[in-house]
């Protein structure tokens, strides 16, 4: 009996050692299997290209990153709001005077242009937050092409950019009420009754693509956060979520959080059209701004509670969803319920002269999703994925039912999340990808300063699986992800294409002009040199070069670099540039090929001879 | 001897059967596709282009494959001036103002062979063709040895003379070149062997003429 009992005994002891001893190493916790389909469902060969282009906004980097699905690779970045001496951006002549007054800029939400609710490829919208401007990348050559703003009365370009069905309008408006028009001082303490806060619509020239003003709507000083246009039904109408219904200053974290309820604002911008042309708008700051006290039915307010974060428009158009990020639902409003109500005048109340609709006959549904919801975004089977900022996870629920079915963790604190051709009338359905904000612990140290998460999450089955961690520079807000065969960059720019004035293509052509204090230097970069390769001006000259790079192959880049007069231009294949400055140092100072272009790359270099 | 010289005259007197005359009318049709097809095709091979660097040679023009993202006639020059080689111009090479008119010079003897029906004709047009065609290939071969021979002392890269292949393939430095005849050449291979049908089946004409004169 003893013997029996120790033996029993040893054997389970042994037992609990081996299996507690054994065990999977640290991240690789799921079946053998999940972790190969998950290689596998991210793996792009070499030579191969990724299915879908990623657009990230860079934040406060001011950049927009090019991101590649399913590989999640980061393929390139485009310098929109600041400096970015990698491509010359922000030294020669054009884009200094794009960028302006300001080396920096707060690039929050890119927004692809859309032809009846479809992305079609053409450009690509970025707001700035800080300097209240909007910014246009051209597809077709992945460039910036435009920053239009400061926007008159817009302050905290924040709940931008969102473009209506057929890229009439990018949407735009006050994160940061202040009093109008900027530049007017009223105490802070007056906030409530001196402050203006206003949504705007960007107009969009349908062929170039250039922006011009188009309307403004005055509104209460309250903080407007996020927008979504329209679709399909609800083409004709824009909503931003907005918090602050307080009207409160000093530690907005508490003074802003006391109302149970604040708002999504719906604006009937076809209205608001007709409002300016029938010239119901005052004149403020230099653009035209509607008083909704003036003009009827261009904006209403729907109760949405707990300081709502995100609004998003339902692929159909027939539902708008915002989420109150202090609380733990997010409420589905119904648009054809909105216009009953619109048309019963069914308020409940009233924020200088805007009407509030009544929530109970507006809203639709409150999805019980989970903590903190922020942002919701829709497949191709009929389901959204609302991210949950405080519990750090996604809820996957379904239209119609309004029931969770599945949740899935994120690693850390979710911010906005992108599906594939997400804010269109046809969702893709199959990536989700997770723009989490913090990222500690998923990546080999890199001390205090630490990159974002951006996770890659596969939504074609039933329940959502995580494929991949990707980690970002500071810091996407949100992202635009479209099929990579809608696009069509061209990679070498053709003569014909180069409207440059002083544009050269033959080294014969090659010349410096002198004007008095002006020398103009006809410069022409090709494989491996710079023709004229001397350049001798006096000290105090005024020096432009105009610098052609007349190769016509794809990815053979010069750059030219001038030592210690903090100029370095790149000139793309067939593209010609503008630099333009004062010979103020006297002495020699060489210039040469920034980007590396053949095996003679080093040889390509000249002088500048400042007497 | 003389009895030959005098067989041979007879023989450039017959008159070409009508079956000839067709096909030497042919034979002028068939030359019309040579003016428009590429006569030759050069195309290099390298890791940076495993689509390779392309090149077409036609009767009246030096064309490189286009596309949006690279001008490969552009490419080749750009490389090339690292060895010293003088840039292939359209320009620089007369071959494509006299050939389209050669090429019309002997679609008008085929014609003119057709309506005087003698046999000298044909065999003028013969000898006159495959002259056309052995001075073609020969001019080609001496430029690309002259391109590639007559190099530029001062060029940063220094490769011993080599002429670039005319018909087959070939390893130059990190390229694979091949050279090989175009849609046109094959052609215009044709017609020479047209020509000589034409002679053949207008044979019985010469046993009759034979039978003639024996008699």
């Amino acid at each position: 009996m003893k013997t029996t009992i120790t033996m029993v005994t040893a054997a389970l002891f042994t037992a609990m050692l081996v299996i507690g001893c054994g065990g999977e190493p640290k991240g690789r916790s799921g079946a053998r299997s999940d972790v190969q389909e998950a290689a596998l469902a991210t793996y792009v060969a070499p030579g191969d290209l990724d299915e879908y282009y990623v657009f990230k906004s860079g934040g406060h980097s001011g950049q927009v990153y090019v991101y590649g699905i399913p590989s999640m690779r980061h393929i390139a970045t485009i310098p929109v709001f600041s400096q970015y001496p990698a491509t010359g951006y922000g030294f020669d002549k054009e884009s200094k005077e794009m960028l302006g007054s300001f080396s920096w800029g707060d690039a929050h939400h890119p927004s692809l242009s859309e032809t009846n609710g479809d992305y079609d490829g053409r450009w690509l919208f970025i707001s700035d937050n800080a300097n209240n401007r909007m910014a246009r990348i051209n597809l077709r050559d992945f460039k910036t092409k435009e920053i239009f703003g400061p926007i008159p009365n817009v302050s905290g370009n924040h709940c931008s950019s969102f473009v209506t069905e057929n890229s009439e309008y990018v949407l735009a408006g006050s994160r940061f009420s202040i009093p109008l028009p900027r530049g007017t001082y009223e105490k802070v303490e007056d906030y409530a009754t001196k402050y203006k806060g206003v949504v705007a619509g960007i107009a969009v020239d349908s062929k170039t693509g250039n922006m011009s003003l188009g309307w403004e709507v005055l509104m209460p000083p309250f903080n407007y956060d996020l927008g979504d246009g329209g679709k399909g039904p609800s083409a004709d109408w824009g909503f931003w979520t907005c918090y602050n219904a307080e009207r409160a200053t000093g530690k907005l974290e508490v003074t802003a959080s006391q109302k149970d309820r604040d708002y999504v604002v719906a604006v009937n911008w076809k209205e608001a059209e007709k409002a300016i042309q029938a010239g119901k708008f005052k004149n403020l700051g230099g653009a035209k701004v509607i008083d909704p006290k003036d003009a009827e039915g261009v904006v209403y307010l729907l109760p949405a509670g707990k300081s709502p974060h995100g609004v998003d428009v339902s692929p159909d158009g027939k539902y708008i969803i915002a989420s109150g990020k202090l609380a733990s639902i997010t409420t589905v409003f119904n648009f054809e319920k909105m216009l009953t109500a619109i048309q019963k005048k069914d308020f409940s109340g009233n924020e200088d002269g805007i009407p509030v609709l009544n929530y109970d006959s507006v809203k639709e549904a409150e999805v019980n999703v989970g903590l903190g919801p922020l942002h919701t975004q829709f497949d191709d089977k009929g389901f959204a994925y609302t991210s949950l900022f405080v519990e750090s996870a996604i809820a996957k629920w379904q239209m119609g039912t309004w029931e969770v079915v599945d949740k899935i963790p994120v690693s850390y604190n979710i911010g906005h999340l992108a599906a594939a051709e997400g804010d269109t009338k046809n969702p893709d359905g199959k990536y989700l990808i997770a723009l989490n904000k913090l990222s500690h612990g998923r990546h080999l140290s890199v001390g205090p300063s630490q990159p974002e998460s951006s996770q890659l999450i596969d939504i074609g089955g039933e329940k959502m699986s995580l494929l991949y961690d990707a980690f970002t520079e500071p810091e996407p807000h949100y992202a635009q992800i479209i099929k990579a065969d809608k696009l069509n960059p061209i990679e070498v720019y053709s003569k014909e294409e180069n409207k440059h004035p002083k544009a050269i293509w033959d080294i014969k052509d090659a010349k410096i002009m002198r004007n008095g204090k002006n020398v103009e230097v006809y410069m022409i970069a090709v494989r491996s040199s710079f023709e004229p390769w001397k350049i001798e001006v006096t000290q105090g000259d005024k020096v432009t070069v105009y610098l052609t790079n007349i190769e016509q192959t794809t990815d053979e880049l010069h750059g030219f670099g001038l030592n210690e007069y903090n100029i370095n231009v790149v000139a793309d294949p067939g593209e010609t540039k503008t630099i333009e400055f004062v010979a103020n140092k006297k002495g020699v100072y060489p210039f040469y090929c920034t980007n590396f272009c053949s095996a003679l790359h080093q040889e390509m270099q000249g002088y500048l001879l400042v007497k | 001897m003389q009895r030959y010289l005098e067989k041979a005259t007879s023989f450039f007197e017959i008159p070409i059967d009508f079956r000839s005359r067709l096909l030497i009318i042919a034979a002028a049709v068939l030359l019309v596709p040579t003016y428009v097809l590429p006569l030759w095709n050069m195309t290099l091979y390298s890791n940076q282009f495993p689509d390779g660097l392309s090149m077409d040679i036609y009767s009246y023009k030096l064309e490189g494959a286009k596309t949006p993202n690279r001008d490969d006639l552009k490419e080749i020059n750009s490389l090339n001036h690292y060895i010293g080689m003088r840039p292939l111009l359209e320009d620089d090479f007369t071959e494509f103002k006299w050939i389209p008119f050669v090429i019309g010079g002997v679609m008008l003897l085929a014609l003119r062979v057709v309506v005087f029906g003698k046999m000298s004709k044909l065999v003028d047009l013969f000898v006159l063709f495959s002259y056309f065609g052995a001075f073609s290939l020969w001019s080609f071969y001496h430029k690309l040895y002259l391109y590639g021979h007559e190099l530029d002392p001062t060029a940063a890269v220094k490769v011993p003379p080599f002429t670039p292949p005319m018909f087959g393939h070939e390893t130059m430095a990190n390229f694979e070149v091949y050279s090989f005849p175009g849609a046109g050449s094959y052609f215009m291979a044709i017609v020479p062997l047209i020509l000589l049908a034409g002679m053949w089946l207008s044979r019985k004409s010469w046993i009759n003429a034979k039978r003639t004169t024996a008699a």
